[in-house]
């Protein structure tokens, strides 16, 4: 399994968002690695629309089967959500639940204008109805396998394949 | 009531056999790492009680039984509203004025509730133990947290201490921190002696009279003072105990009014301490006895915040416990 240049696709997922956000467009990243992407989008696009984190962790529905993740960051949203424009971003697109937790979580916040979803990889696998606007690279990927986005000293991203 | 066999010291009845914490009963014998999970998760429910909608899901569908056993009102409070901004139920039961003066035994009214399908119990009792007792009682599905027993330990106290001075001070290595007044009669001293040798806190002093010190208080690794002059000396934290008016048998002290001249926390004493000290206290406060209004109301004084962060501690003990 050959994976893509993480670099290479985080620059075709901003230009397909370049253009589709504007001033005004909130970017709320999920811990940690939309988080990252996120941050990069925003400096990246030049945009000065409001930043945001969601560490989706109390709205998980696999709680009563796995309990509460061992290291919960805080989630962040400096800005008023109610009717803002927001661009949810993740790193890797799979069952879709982590989106469904993000959405609930974002509503506890105000009642958004729009939300839309941009994924740098989406891996397939889908169980629940979510589909993400932008996406970086799809990569077909075997249910025991997962991709995780990773971040050097210098910010520069990398993917590394994992087999459970 | 049936006498169990007592666990032997190494067996934690807290921790499963993965050694999660299953329930919370005393802070002796927890490792770092779990306080410091807990203060961490807590630091995530701070932003989760900040903003609008103060509820998350995480213990939807399930019952939190309130037991207390002996008056509360701030910590029976603060557990509920917790358990409810995690969506749980919640009932509260004032044991000492229901079934318990019908004779019903305690293991009997944890049975009953028990068969009312509680995920959940948070006891207060006057008598040491008896969180214990439950715990080593009910199925395996349910948490027990200790709300404070006899003079034996109240945990979540102790955690909400910690996640405060974790709050203002950054780094639990690096601090002098007294715990002042009333040690004997106090269930909170002894958790907060706990948790702050366990976070590393390298210096962690008791100042009260000898009167109101367990013997041998020094073998929980505190150093003893007996006058506030010397030991507020370079302190950065002042943990502050309520004196103990419903516990004090027999003439402990001469007056109220002697204990405040001695070792009530006046300006003027404050003023021994760092200039940037914090001053807490666990609640209720006897104004002019173990604290001056002047400390209390004061800009050294965190006493309201503690308040604050102990909903977002207890959120975290609770949904800690609940997933393991």
């Amino acid at each position: 399994m050959q994976l893509p240049d993480a670099e290479a696709t985080f620059r075709e997922l901003a230009e397909k968002v370049r253009g589709a956000v504007t001033r005004e467009t909130a970017l709320v990243g999920i811990h940690t690695g939309g988080a990252w992407l996120a941050e990069r989008l925003r400096e990246d696009l030049g945009l000065s629309g409001p930043l945001g984190t969601l560490d989706v962790s109390f709205y998980r529905d696999d709680f009563d089967k796995i309990g509460l993740h061992r290291d919960v960051k805080r989630t962040a949203i400096p800005f008023d959500v109610a009717g803002r424009d927001i661009l949810l971003v993740d790193d890797v697109l799979y069952t879709g639940r982590t989106i469904r937790a993000a959405l609930n979580e974002l509503f506890d916040y105000g009642r958004p204008a729009r939300v839309r979803l941009a994924a740098l990889i989406d891996r397939g696998g889908r169980e629940l109805p979510i589909a993400a606007e932008f996406i970086g690279a799809e990569v077909a990927l075997a249910p025991g396998q997962s991709v995780e986005l990773l971040k050097d000293a210098k910010g520069k991203l990398s993917l590394q394949l994992h087999h459970d | 009531m049936k006498r169990e066999p007592e666990a032997p010291m190494s067996n934690n009845p807290q921790l499963d056999a993965e050694g999660q914490l299953r329930h919370l009963l005393t802070i002796e014998g927890l490792p770092a790492p779990i306080l410091t999970q807990i203060l961490d998760t807590a630091d995530s429910f701070v932003s989760v009680t900040e903003r609008e909608v103060k509820k998350v899901p995480l213990l939807r569908g399930k019952t939190v039984f309130n037991l207390f056993f002996e008056p509360s009102t701030r910590t029976r409070t603060t557990f509920e509203i917790a358990a409810k901004r995690l969506s749980a139920d919640v009932i509260n039961l004032n044991v000492s004025t229901s079934s318990q003066t019908k004779g019903e035994t305690l293991l009997d009214t944890v049975a009953n509730l028990s068969a009312m399908h509680a995920d959940m119990f948070v006891v207060r009792h006057a008598q040491s133990g008896a969180p214990h007792l439950i715990a080593r009682h009910v199925a395996p599905e349910i948490h027990v947290i200790n709300a404070g027993d006899g003079r034996h330990a109240h945990p979540t106290q102790a955690l909400l201490d910690m996640y405060t001075i974790r709050h203002y001070k950054k780094d639990f290595r690096a601090l002098r921190v007294a715990i002042v007044g009333d040690v004997l009669h106090s269930r909170v001293a002894r958790s907060q002696i706990h948790a702050l040798t366990t976070l590393g806190v390298p210096e962690v002093r008791v100042i009260a009279p000898g009167t109101l010190l367990p013997s041998q208080v020094e073998h929980l690794g505190v150093h003893v003072y007996h006058d506030m002059a010397q030991g507020l000396k370079d302190v950065d934290v002042l943990l502050m105990l309520r004196l103990q008016n419903e516990r004090m048998q027999g003439a402990l002290l001469p007056s109220p009014q002697e204990y405040f001249k001695n070792y009530g926390l006046t300006p003027e004493k404050l003023a021994l301490a760092r200039p940037d000290a914090i001053v807490m206290h666990p609640g209720p406060m006897n104004r002019g006895v173990e604290i001056d209004s002047a400390v209390a109301d004061g800009h050294q004084s965190v006493i309201l915040p503690q308040v604050t962060f102990g909903i977002a501690v207890r959120m975290a003990v609770m949904s800690i416990l609940a997933g393991n």
